[in-house]
């Protein structure tokens, strides 16, 4: 069995990051969440924005949360303190964005999923690929209780099982869905360019979107 | 009769564009001088029917006619009386502040008084390889560059140091403005940092609403005026800017609008991978997003329930987004300043 999640560490305190904070704490959840820079610069952005989460440092919210999220531009991950991710459950919902990240091959790599690079680099993380697809506008406005009718769907790639079990549940708990599309290699159908980039649909809907 | 300050908040209506290329009535583009008239048009048009600022955004995309603001606002300038004339955005990071100021305080002396500029990062970034920016210092290229503008703006000469751009010792600019201070606002895409920083130059914010529900925008205000209060500045009220498109009923408007913002938005999104753009998607934002389309006295309600939510006290409407026509874009001025902004007005006085 693994531990229960209580605590949920944002790393990337834009606008995904403190959607995904808002959604959290709506959900019941512990929140400690770290910016590009000391924990001070975001302080004030964070008591008004998310009342109740925590402003840490990388290192703190990586070595104190049950399980993290990377919500900074992707151009910034090899930035991640890979220490103190390490063993840990880590949810990558980053996205290439070629206007601030630059060529995708130059940081990607040819022929894999966005996540199967920051997984090499984060080598000993459980990283799950998920929240990339959806607008955080979207994140925001849409979450709904569980069995509520119209409820949107979050797709999941990992390769382990249990990892995509426990995201899942998060995923439920923050008010969506989850829809498990695969190994994290199957990330590459989520990302931009995709059909299934910006979907904002129930799971029935999403499944189409991500068959090839 | 007695005109108290403490009575009625200030209520400020703009028209925002950013040069979108115009089509004729066969539905064939305009060239890119002939949409730039267009503007010039309708801003004297707004100007005559008194709406207080017209904004025009800085773009290096084909679809855009505008790419230098000031210019086209110059020649507003020496057509109009009143109306404000704005830049929405000034993309800093890839400009230089001594050259922005000093534009700027060349329009502002051309038109008495009326310039503003609206500094931002922009939404884009074709502007960086263009100018020879690289984009690793997208952060510190904008950080440099507004602590160096706020020096600038003190009108006095100024010593300044930095990684970006060459330093200045003692460096004194002109043209000085008649006011001593050039109008400097700061376009928000809703980054929590943007708006603290703001803050703490003391600079008002206006906060671009794209998509998604507006509400979520209420606090960042709260923001806002907290950090405001932190630095000691003003806490000035703050402004909002979405897209829209009116028409004499709210079917016209809809019918017309989403093929237009389709073929807009879709020419975004190509280049970021997004898809296109689904009637669904339109009309979920038209219904629950930031999108003001629709006859007049529907733009108007939700603009002023927008207004009211979010806490703003000056709403610029996008208009003209997409291929439309200049006889449709002239009558979304006409519209907009004849019945739009005296019916919100209207709300907003019944709701205070």
């Amino acid at each position: 069995m693994l531990s229960p999640i209580r605590r949920i560490g944002i790393l990337g305190a834009g606008k995904l990051g403190i959607t995904l904070a808002q959604l959290a704490l709506k959900a019941g959840y512990e929140v400690i969440i770290a910016g590009s820079t000391h924990p001070g610069k975001i302080a004030l952005s964070i008591e008004v924005l998310t009342p109740g989460a925590v402003a840490a440092s990388a290192d703190e919210v990586a070595s104190q949360a049950d399980i993290i999220i990377l919500a900074l531009p992707l151009g910034k991950f090899k930035e991640l303190p890979k220490q103190a991710l390490g063993g840990k459950l880590v949810i990558d919902a980053m996205n290439h964005w070629w206007e601030i990240d630059g060529d995708r091959e130059i940081i990607v790599g040819p022929h894999r999923s966005s996540s199967e690079s920051v997984q090499e680099y984060l080598a000993t993380s459980r990283l799950v690929k998920a929240f990339n697809h959806m607008g955080y506008h979207d994140l925001h406005d849409e979450h709904k209780p569980s069995m509520a009718e119209g409820r949107k769907a979050i797709a999941v790639a990992a390769d382990n099982p249990e990892d995509v079990k426990a995201v899942s549940d998060v995923i439920d708990t923050l008010g969506f869905d989850p829809l498990y599309i695969g190994g994290l290699s199957e990330g590459r159908r989520l990302e931009p360019g995709t059909k299934a980039f910006g979907a904002n649909v129930p799971a029935d809907q999403l499944v189409r979107l991500i068959t090839p | 009769m007695t005109d108290k300050k403490i009575s009625q908040p200030k209520y400020l209506f703009g028209l925002d564009s950013f040069g979108d290329i115009a089509v004729d009535t066969k539905g064939q583009p305009l060239t890119y001088a002939a949409s730039i008239r267009q503007v010039v048009k309708e801003a004297v048009l707004a100007d005559t029917l008194g709406v207080d600022i017209i904004a025009l955004g800085e773009h290096h995309r084909s679809e855009y006619a505008i790419s230098s603001p000031e210019t086209v606002l110059a020649g507003i300038a020496t057509k109009t009386k009143n109306i404000k004339l704005a830049s929405g955005v000034t993309v800093l990071s890839s400009d230089d502040p001594v050259r922005v100021f000093e534009r700027f305080a060349t329009l502002d002396a051309l038109s008495n008084g009326r310039a503003q500029v609206i500094l931002g990062r922009g939404s884009f970034t074709e502007s960086f390889p263009l100018f020879g920016y690289d984009l690793q210092d997208y952060e510190l290229l904008f950080e440099e560059k507004i602590d160096l503008f706020s020096k600038l703006l003190s009108e006095q000469p100024v010593t300044w140091e930095g990684k970006t751009r060459a330093a200045l010792d003692k460096a004194d600019v002109f043209p000085k403005t008649e006011s001593g201070r050039l109008e400097t606002m700061v376009g928000v895409g809703g980054s929590p940092q943007s708006i603290v920083r703001a803050a703490a130059y003391g600079f008002p914010v206006v906060l671009a609403i794209i998509g998604g529900s507006p509400d979520r925008f209420k606090p960042y205000v709260e923001l806002y005026q907290r950090a405001a209060r932190e630095f000691g500045h003003e806490e000035h009220p703050l402004g909002m800017h979405s897209p829209g498109y009116i028409a004499d009923t709210d079917a016209q408007a809809i019918k017309e609008a989403f093929p237009r913002f389709k073929k807009a938005m879709d020419a975004v999104g190509l280049s970021r991978g997004w898809q296109p753009m689904t009637r669904d998607h339109f009309m979920n934002e038209v219904k629950n997003g930031s999108m003001y389309v629709g006859s007049p006295e529907t733009v108007a309600q939700k603009i002023a329930r927008a207004m009211k939510v979010v806490g703003v006290n000056r709403f610029d409407l996008v208009y003209g987004f997409g291929p439309v026509t200049a006889e449709a874009r002239l009558h979304m001025v006409e519209l907009y300043a004849t019945k739009v902004i005296p019916r919100v007005r209207e709300l907003l006085a019944e709701a205070s």
